[in-house]
């Protein structure tokens, strides 16, 4: 396929290795934000290739893992009513709830459907009209813009059975509470290039310049993350800290307006919980005001949903945050596991726990 | 967090900018996509899809950039075979 | 059921206390399953070798027995209908034993209410998969269920088979330098289910794989081959069906993922849901180990038969790791090719 398999090639992959090994003469700890990267990072063994002087750890860019577990279990509360089609894009459903994932309520009877796009949830909601059809509309900047269109559309054109979940979560945010931790280990960031396509990186500009941190913008194939790596690890032995832009085949400073004019007119910025981590000041979006009858918590009593504790045990929000390893955790591969997880970090396929996980069974074999 | 994936865009259809839709073809295999944010996008062009959402055109000269960029890197230790040089040319 | 995706994606294991549709998703939760009510109920030396097909001694003759229940959907689909693939799914179970197919029953569950029509059609599509095959569909049963009891039609089908090698086909047989090769590309059947069901359209034609596989491997054996094992690709792909073998030998497996053959559009079908085809099911599709000397026989005898045109040596059985398959990847490094957990779900990250 044209733009995938030029970036597989191993030759110039190899090449990439050696700029990098060529480079680098101290050791240093570099974060790819985005889960995307994490998958291919570990589905091409691009971690063990490198030298042993870089470090990679896998940040927060997994809307799987991040989503609290409160969305969770309303999720799984509004999933259970008996009027209600609940939509959801395919990996939101293995995630545990505080007692059962989603799949637990479509196998109990609950008419959970997966959906490959937002706009096809309001399609079922315009062949259902006597029907409750909610989308939970999760994930990072690059989903929003869809997702605020379905909204709009729903809107528009008088569906009225359609309303939204929503547990959106912004990036820059995220990284600016894991810069500011005391325990921060991360010197430098891959940027997740597709959250780039919508929002551009000018919002990138002022983070690297306050915390003296580098910044790549980095695409999803191997030669993509690896040039990234070598951005930043050039930046880092010069003692540079800027924005650069590895992924400028997709990615502009400006990013995608019309996109980010969809967003901005359905959804509004609001405190948000990430899972494993706690409340981040206006880290996601939630629906304006003009639109809060398409909002599925106003729409339905969901009092009964509170808070919920996670597993005291799971350091995922400390993992997260690039502050602990994943193999640092006493219950790591022994209390939990992916088949028995205690935190989404060890569920989801870019969860940084279960990509070690695998590295580990590797390692030992 | 966003997987998106590269495809040639093979036929347009509706003339509203919010409905505008495109046949998306992945190495063969089509889906239909809305262009809501690339409303100007054409025929033939490569595009970046998420979620049922064209949300970025391909820049053929910087998809090109990556492997000039490890060309002058690398010297004359590799020759533009090693380095996709045998890629279909760019449309 | 065969028509699951399957998948990589870890699905927490063991916490249910009810059945879920991943526990047909041909993976650990799968597995798991099995050992916990079946097998334990069950034990006994024929199911315990955990084969595809039970091998039992009768008088001086040794016959393969093996049984498997269908429930498609859509019915009808590029390739095939859920009677080719109840005729295909039995004979080749038959087939990995290294069995000639002697006979089949047909059982169907038939929901009320189903045009006539649609059942003449599985049916006659099932006689015309049986002649393929060169086998008859000797016994059957019909039962009609309330309307909404059923999903149209579900088949059992079950075979009988005659072994006539004197070879040892079960994982047990495998060892260190056996070659493990595969008769031909891989993700077509579970890429063309999914692409029916989730509005995906190919520019050119695509095809289940679905096919009856006892003629290219008694071909193998009749030519002399050493066979070790054979395993073909259902639920959960070419990876579940090497880490099973790999558990089931104690035995390495490590393949090189460049040679795996998968078609550019399977390809893209899988990158925009985010499946990786080496979990994707087929149903036309197997793997054989065999000793490392014959590798070259094999592959000439498979390639003969149109079905296996595009087999290949895709790896080989090492000495260490017991029960892990590694995977050479396309760039280079190696990483361990884990069993799927559940089915593979339509990912947006």
């Amino acid at each position: 396929m044209k733009y995938m398999d030029e970036y597989r090639d191993p030759a110039a992959a190899e090449a990439w290795l050696k700029a990098i090994r060529g480079l680098v003469t101290r050791p240093w700890t570099i974060m790819e934000v985005c889960g995307g990267q994490t998958h291919a990072i570990v589905k091409y063994g691009l971690d063990e290739l490198l030298p042993s002087q870089v470090q990679l750890l896998h940040g927060p860019g997994c809307p799987v893992c991040v989503t609290p577990l409160e969305k969770i279990d309303r999720a799984i509360a509004l999933a259970s009513r008996p009027d209600v089609i609940f939509c959801s894009f395919g990996d939101m459903l293995r995630v545990p709830g505080t007692d059962r994932d989603l799949l637990s309520v479509k196998a109990s009877g609950g008419d959970v459907r997966i959906v490959y796009s937002p706009l096809d949830a309001v399609e079922v909601a315009r062949r259902n009209p006597d029907r409750q059809v909610v989308f939970f509309a999760v994930g990072f900047e690059t989903t929003a813009p869809g997702n605020a269109m379905a909204v709009h559309q729903a809107k528009m054109t008088g569906v009225r059975n359609f309303s939204i979940l929503v547990s959106h979560v912004l990036v820059p945010p995220a990284l600016e509470a894991i810069l500011g931790s005391p325990t921060c280990r991360v010197q430098g960031f891959l940027a997740a290039g597709h959250v780039c396509a919508v929002m551009g990186y000018r919002e990138y500009e002022p983070i690297a310049e306050r915390y003296k941190v580098p910044i790549v913008v980095t695409g999803f194939e191997p030669l993509d993350i690896l040039q990234g790596v070598y951005l930043c690890v050039k930046q880092l032995e010069e003692g540079r800290a800027e924005v650069e832009n590895q992924y400028a085949r997709v990615v502009s400073a400006d990013g995608n307006r019309p996109a980010q004019s969809v967003v901005s007119e359905v959804f509004e910025v609001v405190n948000r919980s990430w899972r494993g981590i706690g409340e981040i000041g206006a880290s996601g979006l939630g629906l304006r005001e003009a639109f809060a009858d398409l909002d599925a918590e106003r729409r339905f009593d969901l009092s009964a949903v509170g808070p919920r504790p996670e597993p005291a045990e799971c350091i995922s929000g400390l993992v997260l945050q690039g502050r602990k390893k994943p193999n640092e955790c006493p219950a790591f591969g022994i209390r939990c596991t992916p088949e028995r997880p205690l935190g989404a970090t060890m569920v989801s396929s870019e969860g940084a726990c279960a990509a070690y996980y695998r590295h580990r069974r590797k390692a030992e074999g | 967090m966003c997987l998106a994936v590269p495809g040639r865009i093979v036929s347009l259809t509706g003339d509203d900018p919010v409905t505008r839709m495109a046949k998306v073809s992945f190495g063969g295999v089509l889906k239909e996509v809305s262009l809501a944010f690339l409303p100007e996008a054409q025929v033939d062009e490569y595009v970046i899809v998420h979620a049922g959402f064209a949300l970025s055109r391909i820049d053929e000269h910087e998809a090109r950039q990556l492997f000039e960029d490890l060309k002058q890197l690398a010297g004359d230790d590799l020759a533009d075979a090693e380095l996709g040089g045998d890629q279909e040319p760019m449309p | 059921m065969k028509d699951e995706l399957a998948l990589s994606c870890p699905v927490p294991a063991g916490r249910y206390e009810q059945v879920l549709m991943a526990h047909g998703g041909g993976g650990r939760l799968m597995h798991q399953l099995l050992e916990r009510v079946f097998l334990s109920a069950f034990s006994n030396p024929a199911l315990d070798t955990g084969h595809d097909a039970a091998v039992l001694d009768v008088g001086s003759s040794r016959i393969a027995f093996t049984t498997d229940s269908y429930v498609v959907r859509p019915l009808f689909f590029p390739g095939g209908t859920i009677g080719t693939l109840a005729v295909n799914g039995t004979v080749n179970d038959l087939a990995m034993a290294g069995a000639r197919p002697l006979g089949l029953s047909a059982g169907f569950i038939i929901e009320e209410g189903l045009p006539i029509e649609t059942l003449e059609r599985v049916v006659a599509s099932m006689q015309g998969a049986a002649k393929e095959a060169g086998v008859a569909i000797v016994t059957g049963d019909t039962k009609v269920v309330d309307r909404g009891k059923g999903d149209g039609i579900f088949i059992n089908t079950a075979g009988v088979g005659l072994v006539e090698h004197g070879l040892r086909i079960a994982p047990a047989a495998v060892q260190a330098g056996d070659a493990v090769i595969l008769s031909g590309d891989v993700g077509r059947h579970g890429m063309a289910i999914m692409a029916v069901r989730e509005g995906l359209q190919f520019e050119s034609a695509i095809e289940s794989d679905c096919a009856p596989l006892s003629g290219p491997v008694l071909d193998l054996i009749g030519a002399g081959v050493e066979v070790h094992c054979l395993r073909d690709l259902t639920r959960g792909g070419l990876a579940s069906a090497l880490n099973e073998i790999a558990a089931g030998a104690g035995v390495g497996i490590a393949i090189d993922e460049r040679q795996v053959p998968v078609r550019e559009d399977v390809r893209g079908a899988c990158e925009i849901l985010g499946f990786d085809p080496l979990y994707v099911a087929n149903e036309g599709r197997f793997v054989v180990f065999v000793a490392g000397r014959d590798r070259g026989r094999a592959v000439e005898v498979l390639r003969r038969h149109a079905s296996c045109e595009a087999a290949v040596t895709i790896g080989h059985v090492a000495a260490g790791d017991p029960g892990l398959v590694t995977l050479r990847s396309l760039i280079g490094s190696t990483r361990i090719l884990d069993m799927l957990s559940g089915e593979q779900l339509p990912r947006i990250c």
